[in-house]
């Protein structure tokens, strides 16, 4: 099952990517990066059954930094969306030159 | 290399992985934020499920929690929050260029990991075929994680705290908002 584990991992992972790249509303593009975080998730989880534990030991690493990023994310998108109203990234380019 | 797989346990992963794609794809393609969440929750719910069938059994329980749980029911309450509720325009979504160029790089990366993914594993790292059915035997579900967790890695766990409460602290910085400011 390694195979068809890492195919749907290549899958989820570029529909992460696409999904970032086409939509600008900034909430789905932080759920596409969690999309994203959750696909490599699964490579060390199908890994490990070769490699050992230690893969689902990184699992539960990355189940933290994913929850830390999406806290501190959804924080700035609120104070985005207090000075701004608006998520839309097409309105929210201050740093473009 | 890999055991042998009963007919059954190939069709429920396949029912499964399908079940995953398929949402993913509907996930990818809303453009209201409430149905991209719930389609993403099943998404989980799928992945939660091939990784009981791939033997982690803890990382499956963590998933639905934390990711179908938690982080999902924060999204949410960021979308009640400011009353994102209702799709955006067409507008919102870029332009057919940046639909086609995003097709692309899919393709481009899709086509790098499969010729990634044919290479070979380096043996010497490899663990006997029922490594893990052993340890799950010895050490139970939630040991089998502990173990090496509190051993191997307890640096890294220990670095996790720190990791979170300067998440926890920049998250309220940052929500705090004006009001209650310094000023």
């Amino acid at each position: 099952m390694l195979a068809e584990s890492l195919a749907l991992t290549a899958a989820l992972f570029i529909i992460g990517v696409i999904g970032v790249l086409i939509h600008r509303n900034a909430i789905i593009i932080f759920m596409c990066v969690e999309l994203m975080l959750t696909a490599v998730n699964l490579t060390f989880v199908a890994f490990s059954r070769f490699y050992g534990t230690a893969g689902q030991v990184f699992v539960v690493f990355v189940m933290t930094v994913s929850a830390a990023e999406a806290a501190v994310g959804l924080a700035i998108i609120i104070a985005i969306f207090r000075h701004r109203q608006t998520i839309n990234l097409k309105d929210i380019n201050l740093l473009k030159g | 290399m890999e055991p042998h797989y009963s007919l059954v346990y190939v069709f429920l992963f396949y029912l499964f992985g399908v079940i995953a794609l398929a949402s993913a794809l509907t996930f990818v393609t809303r453009k209201s934020p409430v149905a991209a969440a719930l389609w993403l929750v099943n998404t989980m719910f799928s992945l939660a499920a091939l990784y009981v069938m791939l033997d982690a059994q803890f990382v499956g329980v963590m998933q639905v929690l934390v990711y179908a749980g938690a982080i999902m029911v924060v999204f949410l309450f960021v979308v009640m929050l400011l009353n994102l509720g209702h799709p955006s325009e067409l507008a919102a979504a870029r332009g057919t260029g940046w639909k086609l160029a995003a097709g692309l790089i899919g393709l481009a990366l899709l086509s790098e990991i499969m010729v990634i993914a044919r290479t070979k594993l380096p043996e010497q790292l490899i663990v006997p075929r029922d490594f893990n059915e052993q340890q799950l035997q010895k050490l139970n579900v939630v040991g089998m994680i502990a173990e090496p967790l509190f051993k191997d890695y307890l640096l890294a766990f220990e670095l996790t705290s720190v990791l979170l409460l300067v998440a926890i602290t920049g998250a309220v910085v940052l929500g705090r908002g004006r009001a209650a400011g310094a000023r």
